[in-house]
């Protein structure tokens, strides 16, 4: 799809020169990364989002531990009772009793490793893939390309659930399955700066001594990719969270006794005429968790990426 | 009787690096007729101080003093009064002609809407207006071309249909910066021909904004030279050329070939940047690239103004003139 | 010239969406088969004659690449096989049934979106840096982040539950059944499109030629209506294509939440039971959907930017 016409927030004025050529002037000095770290800190939501996260995952990590409540003990004396601090279910219960403050906490560390590991997935085959791609160039780059954009045409989310009702729901699958389709985008990118990288003069220098092609690949174009690939693994992993807890919603993710956010909220809808607690908690860390991570992403973005927004 | 009258006119701009004082003090006048030729350096302020009054400046962007059209103040104006003299009584043409074009648009629309807005054309004569003026920029077979779209033009063709879009209303003065400083060498000869020629045909007035002493030597009847967002000198073509009183005028000049100088005579760029806007010297501005600075300079330095119009900001005198502003030991540019 | 540029372009482009149908359907079909178990190994043990007896009738016991070749003959002729699971039906009298619903609602979604979205986003660049645009901005980040089916049960819980203003789901055809998915379908996409709208409009009314249209004296309404409402829109246009798939997507979770009967809900239910047919017909279809409004709105784009043009070479 062609798209000239790039997109940017940028608060400066293009058409003011002088604003333009003094933020350029002072940049220059330092480095990408001080630079960019000094972005990403003066971006408030960004960073407030971030101590968010991490108190989200120190919580979901230790608070288990912590807790009095087993994720599948059954409270017969108090089933779908109210949040209280009386009965210590501070979140309140579902309809066989069980800890609905607990089970969050557990059902995030589902959703929380999914995000991660299937991003790790979609990471190394779209960074193999987009490196190779662009590093080769010619006829492997346009083969190789064709085929991202004919896959990049098909409902992807049709593929995931097929995946998961051909080799059932096992949790390793999961990862598997929402990390293969989800790789393009990351191939995308890492092919273009590769492109651009490819002929940069290190990288000559590096193939005029004779280097071969798998270690420039892993030694000169990999690393320089590293700012891009922090940006998209940022905003891969809410994508990834929310492709989980879709297929747990439907009914086709992770499987009881094992839980994540998306089957807790769908056990929640049931009964939300009756005990909305069930559906609200859950609900709420899932949209939390999202709604942080993009910022972070954006943040990121903006940070290392002042000039392409999308 | 001056058609257009700037008084301490400032501009400065708020940046995550501080305040940019891009303008600081500018005086001038445009007569009726006349031409007038604003040079300076890029980054001297000639640009924006245009944009200030013609209400054009980016949102970060300040504007004070005043600009007087007709004895009103163009900076005090709300939108709507404003919108009735922009492109109507002032039109104004800019540097890039490839990105001031809306390339979504056609040619026609673009022209037509200007006379339908402005002067309540229906679309035909709108239309055949347009086409008249195209033909005056010389643009060959202005019918058939005028259905295109910008990026079916050239760059000396696109900033000729910026100048038949300036001209549509029969404007009172025509702002021009940097008509031609885009285009190609041949080309900008005749784009700086065709403006003239235009004025001289419609008797507006013109401001000709440049970087580029020599390529106004022709067409201008006065000149103000303008340093870091103020004008240091101001007089005829004559007086710029022949009896140049500032030494960045001076400076100027011996950067620039001429017909009239020995061939062995080198040519001389003026050593040194200038001064930072965010951070102002006090005192002559000028004075860290001066070959004549003296301890006096440290100080804000005197305007001189002569009868016939002349002034100079500095310390050397100006023959026959007449300080109007003493030098000021402590000066407070805010 | 320039239409037949277009037409050319149309053609080209047209051609190559075969091999992408193909892939698609090769995929599916191959996937689906490696699938451990077929729709007949259900509850009960059949008879080995009974079992043969479908198997025959359904074509499984022929070989796989024999099917396959079968099955690709087949939906060239738009024919996607009887259902395994509904019996009686044809995959096709599904689609049939259940496509208008799915595609009434997701034309809503798509429109209420498109409308809203570039409205709030050009509002939001207007007012940009202002304590609107943070905030709309943050709302809409709200919308990107919120998933459809956290969304939907709060919307019943409010609007429909406790409030009683709309029913909480069902189908009927009644604008009243349509109010609370449409939105819910709509949201992500409303919230999306204004992000974009807004970036873009900022960066086009930074450009050159919008200063010029201001030189002209024109009012500002008619400078953005005229100059920088097109090219600002042009992203959210080649988004078309992405929010039509993310709304089909959006549709399945939507449909079961509202127990609305289209094509989404037989999908999982096809999904969940193992109806080759129907979920292979399902995939095929929504994947030519797909495939054809990218078509169109690489079309739209196309003849909406005059600076494209068509050397084919």
């Amino acid at each position: 799809m062609n798209s000239e016409i790039k997109t940017s927030n940028e608060d400066l004025s293009v058409s003011d020169p002088f604003a333009a050529a003094f933020v350029e002037e002072d940049v220059r000095g330092r480095s990408l990364w001080v630079d960019a770290w000094h972005r990403l800190r003066k971006n408030r939501a960004a960073v407030v989002s971030g101590v968010i996260m991490a108190f989200m995952l120190l919580l979901v990590v230790f608070g288990p531990m912590v807790l009095p409540w087993e994720a599948d003990f059954t409270d017969w004396d108090n089933t779908s009772t109210p949040p209280s601090l009386e009965t210590a279910h501070w979140f309140g219960t579902d309809a066989v009793g069980r800890d609905i403050l607990v089970r969050t906490l557990e059902g995030g560390r589902i959703s929380l490793l999914v995000g991660l590991v299937a991003t790790l997935v979609s990471l190394v085959i779209g960074v193999t893939y987009g490196a190779v791609a662009g590093y080769y160039g010619g006829l492997t780059d346009r083969v190789m390309m064709r085929i991202v954009d004919i896959v990049y045409a098909l409902p992807f989310m049709f593929f995931v659930i097929l995946l998961m009702v051909v080799f059932g729901r096992h949790i390793i699958l999961i990862f598997v399955a929402i990390g293969a389709v989800n790789w393009l985008d990351m191939a995308r990118i890492v092919r273009g700066q590769t492109l651009s990288l490819k002929n940069t003069e290190f990288v000559e220098a590096a193939r005029a001594c004779g280097v071969t092609h798998n270690s420039i690949i892993r030694r000169h174009i990999i690393p320089n990719l590293l700012g891009v690939v922090i940006v998209y693994v940022t905003l891969t992993i809410p994508q990834v969270i929310l492709v989980e807890s879709f297929l747990s919603f439907l009914g086709l993710g992770v499987q009881e006794p094992m839980s994540s956010w998306g089957a807790l909220v769908n056990d929640g809808a049931q009964d939300m005429e009756s005990a909305p607690w069930t559906l609200v908690f859950p609900a709420t860390f899932l949209t939390v968790t999202l709604y942080c991570f993009n910022y972070i992403g954006d943040g990121m973005r903006d940070a290392l990426d002042p000039k392409d927004h999308l | 009787m001056a058609l257009l009258r700037v008084s301490n006119l400032e501009v400065d701009f708020d940046t995550p690096e501080g305040l940019v004082k891009a303008v600081n003090g500018m005086n001038f006048e445009v007569a009726e007729g006349e031409t007038l030729a604003i040079v300076g350096e890029s980054g001297s302020g000639k640009s924006q101080m245009v944009l200030s009054f013609m209400g054009l400046l980016a949102e970060n962007g300040h504007a004070r003093g005043e600009a007087l059209f007709h004895d009103k103040d163009l900076l005090k104006m709300n939108p709507r009064d404003l919108n009735r003299i922009r492109g109507k009584h002032i039109a104004m043409i800019f540097q890039d002609p490839m990105t001031s074009l809306n390339p979504f648009l056609t040619i026609e629309k673009q022209m037509a809407e200007v006379v339908m807005h402005h002067q309540g054309l229906g679309r035909e004569e709108a239309r055949s207006h347009a086409v008249e003026m195209l033909r005056a920029v010389r643009i060959p077979d202005p019918e058939e071309r005028i259905k295109q779209y910008p990026h079916e033009y050239s760059g000396g063709m696109r900033q000729r249909v910026m100048i038949a879009i300036g001209l549509l209303c029969e404007p009172e003065l025509l702002i021009a910066d940097e008509p031609s400083t885009a285009l190609d060498v041949t080309v900008q000869a005749q784009i700086i021909e065709l403006v003239s020629e235009l004025r001289k045909q419609t008797h507006m007035a013109l401001i000709l904004i440049t970087h580029d002493l020599a390529a106004v030597a022709e067409i201008a009847d006065r000149i103000v030279v303008m340093y870091a967002g103020e004008a240091v000198e101001t007089g005829s073509v004559d007086d710029i050329f022949y009896r140049p009183q500032h030494p960045y005028t001076r400076g100027l000049l011996a950067s620039v070939p001429r017909l009239d100088r020995e061939s062995d005579d080198e040519l001389q760029a003026i050593p040194g940047n200038p001064p930072n806007l965010l951070d102002l010297p006090v005192g002559c501005r000028f004075r860290d690239r001066c070959v004549e600075a003296v301890e006096q300079c440290r100080q804000r330095p005197p305007l001189w103004v002569t009868q016939d119009g002349r002034s100079s900001r500095c310390v050397l005198p100006v023959e026959g003139g007449e300080i109007l502003e003493e030098p000021a030991a402590v000066e407070q540019t805010a | 010239m320039r239409q037949e540029g277009l037409l050319r372009h149309a053609t080209t482009r047209l051609l190559g969406l075969v091999p992408t149908l193909l892939i698609l359907i090769t995929i599916a079909f191959f996937l689906i088969r490696m699938a451990p178990g077929g729709p007949f190994d259900g509850e009960k043990v059949l008879p080995p004659e009974i079992r043969a007896n479908l198997d025959a009738n359904y074509h499984l016991d022929e070989p796989l690449l024999q099917q396959y070749f079968r099955y690709l003959g087949q939906i060239i002729t738009g024919d996607f096989g009887p259902s395994f699971q509904y019996k009686d039906w044809t995959v096709n009298e599904l689609i049939a049934q259940g496509f208008p619903v799915s595609a009434t609602i997701g034309g809503l979604a798509m429109l209420l979106a498109f409308v809203l979205g570039t409205l709030i986003g050009t509002l939001a660049a207007l007012r940009q840096n202002s304590a609107v645009d943070y905030s709309v901005m943050g709302v809409a980040m709200l919308g990107i982040s919120i998933p459809n089916f956290v969304v939907a049960p709060l919307l019943i819980l409010v609007v429909a539950v406790y409030a009683g203003w709309l029913p909480a789901g069902g189908w009927d055809w009644s604008w009243q059944r349509m109010v609370l998915p449409v939105i819910t379908l709509a949201l992500p996409v409303i919230a999306y499109i204004a992000r974009l709208t807004r970036g873009s409009m900022i960066e086009v009314l930074h450009s050159n030629y919008i200063r010029t249209a201001r030189a002209k004296g024109l009012p500002e309404l008619l400078v953005i209506r005229r100059h920088a409402l097109k090219p600002a829109i042009l992203p959210v246009i080649s988004y078309m294509g992405p929010a039509t798939a993310a709304l089909i997507t959006g549709s399945v979770v939507i449909e079961r939440i509202y127990s609305i009967p289209g094509l989404g809900s037989y999908f999982v239910q096809g999904a969940l039971n193992r109806d080759y047919t129907l979920v292979m017909g399902v995939v095929v279809f929504y994947g030519v959907v797909i495939v054809v409004l990218n078509f169109i709105v690489d079309l739209l784009y196309a003849w909406l930017n005059p600076r494209i043009r068509y050397d084919v070479t």
